[in-house]
């Protein structure tokens, strides 16, 4: 049998707890009031402008024949019929936007309000992680905790890695009071490439920040570039979410919210094997 | 959880926006935005210019594509000769322009992007006289903060306005457009002249212009929040973003 153990570790400091929880909010309502301002438009393209009479890469909107559907291209459509481009809101009357109701702030259709939202968390966004990003330069949490080292980078450790989040076979004892080699690359992943994404593309697409810095603008490639990019690094993240949360629910729920309330976290004892 | 989550999250959000507190954190944010792009650009720093190559082959137009007023229509079928823009308020000498005055001025043709508030952008050349020669001959006082734009459009009977500070307004690209792309303005992008205001989205570039006027305040025009947009629909003032 395996043993209970009384061992705890702490697992989160403060700032990184307080980070995550702050984050977790702003970045909900920015995914959910940006889904309502891509409503006001919905329709992707390419390069330096695009309007209706331009072709775009992507667009989600209602069919001819009643329904709702996602196109890419020219040639790939997607029936969403009653998720998107088509659907009934709360009080059941049909309506032809491309996300529905239950995923955008507000629920009901506004542009002026979702981009209030956005842009309040917008600023949420940019104070919030340069403060955790300074914190965590000083108290080393990222070369301690986040950044892989050389050795968990070699590809016998990420395979023996991925072959155990396939087996769901989660670490245990001291093991999980660290971040394992893949968890690692999904979190600098999200810190120092999507989250950072995120803010340049979107101050790429505001007017008045392209005259501050032209460059961000060539960069990606103009303003529907940026807008295109923006939308996909929101894509990637929402990913990135549900893998995390379903992580989470995998290794413990209760002890993982825990550790990322309070701090501390009670490692899953090791487990005897028997030949 | 999810799902949960977010439902909590959205019925939260609806009801949050709506209260006061709600509506001053909105407003400070937008202060915030306004106050930090105006402290790291340049006063003088330019919008993004293109090439002929760029333009995009139509040129889309937006909001009012004919504006419904009697006096418009007499306006338009006289092909503008009788129209004059009033420039008034606190200026020290009141102007009343001819569309041919105007053309004799200096002129500036740049090729620019405008983006609208929903997201899409056209790229088009535009033609006119630079704003802030024209408010310094009518000797702009030395008390006015803003300049207001009174145009022929109306909707619903709320005649369409906008505002923008003396930053833009003496901004090099912040130009009285009277071409598109080498024509007379069209009137569906707002005959016979309209306001060019580069670093902000399209809802502050006022089309179908009948007056300037140079205020201190914004108050006591229209709902007071220096716009059409801005009254009806809470729309940021502030459209750098």
């Amino acid at each position: 049998m395996a043993q209970q153990t009384d061992q705890r570790l702490y697992r989160h400091k403060l700032p990184t707890r307080i980070w995550h929880w702050l984050n977790a909010l702003t970045i909900f309502i920015m995914l959910m009031s940006g889904l309502m301002i891509f409503n006001a438009h919905p329709r992707l393209y390419w390069g330096k402008y695009g309007a209706n009479f331009d072709k775009p890469w992507l667009q989600i909107g209602p069919t001819p024949s009643g329904g709702g559907h996602v196109v890419i291209g020219s040639q790939v459509f997607i029936p969403t019929t009653g998720v998107l481009g088509r659907w009934k809101d709360q009080r059941g009357v049909v309506q032809t936007r491309a996300f529905p109701y239950w995923a955008t702030i507000p629920s009901r259709y506004s542009l002026s309000g979702a981009r209030r939202w956005h842009f309040l968390f917008g600023w949420v966004l940019i104070l919030a992680g340069t403060a955790y990003f300074i914190t965590s330069l000083i108290n080393r949490h990222f070369r301690k905790d986040v950044l892989p080292s050389r050795a968990e980078l070699k590809p016998r450790h990420l395979w023996q890695d991925i072959k155990d989040h396939a087996r769901l076979r989660l670490p245990t004892g001291d093991a999980a009071g660290r971040y394992n080699p893949l968890q690692k690359l999904a979190y600098v992943g999200v810190i120092f490439f999507l989250i950072p994404m995120m803010i340049l593309t979107g101050l790429a697409m505001g007017p008045g920040f392209n005259a501050t810095f032209p460059q961000l603008l060539d960069l990606f490639g103009g303003r529907q570039s940026a807008r295109s990019i923006h939308f996909l690094c929101a894509f990637a993240l929402l990913a990135f979410i549900i893998v995390h949360v379903a992580m989470v629910i995998l290794a413990g729920p209760i002890n993982e919210m825990r550790s990322m309330i309070t701090g501390w976290f009670r490692p899953p004892p090791e487990k005897q094997r028997h030949g | 959880m999810l799902v949960a989550g977010s439902g909590l999250l959205l019925a939260g959000c609806d009801r949050i926006a709506a209260t006061a507190g709600a509506k001053e954190a909105f407003q400070g944010a937008e202060d915030l935005t306004y106050r930090v792009n105006r402290l790291i650009t340049p006063r003088d720093a330019l919008a993004p210019q293109y090439s002929g190559a760029d333009i995009s082959p139509i040129f889309r137009s937006n909001g009012t594509s004919m504006p419904g007023s009697p006096d418009y229509a007499r306006l338009l079928a006289n092909n503008f000769s009788d129209w004059r823009l009033h420039v008034g308020g606190l200026v020290a000498r009141p102007l009343a322009v001819t569309l041919d005055q105007l053309k004799a001025l200096p002129q500036r043709t740049q090729i620019t992007r405008h983006d609208c508030v929903e997201g899409w952008s056209a790229i088009g050349q535009w033609t006119g006289p630079v704003l802030g020669p024209i408010l310094q001959f009518a000797g702009l006082s030395s008390a006015a903060r803003y300049i207001v734009f009174h145009c022929y459009d109306d909707f619903g009977g709320a005649a369409y306005y906008e505002s923008i500070d003396l930053v833009d307004a003496f901004h090099p690209q912040t130009i009285l457009a009277w071409a598109l792309n080498n024509r007379p303005l069209p009137v569906p992008n707002g005959a016979p002249l309209r306001l060019r205001v580069e670093r902000q989205l399209g809802y502050k570039h006022a089309k179908y212009l009948r007056a300037i006027k140079a205020v201190a305040s914004l108050d006591k025009i229209g709902g007071g929040k220096g716009g059409f947009w801005e009254d009806s629909s809470d729309y940021a003032w502030y459209a750098g973003i």
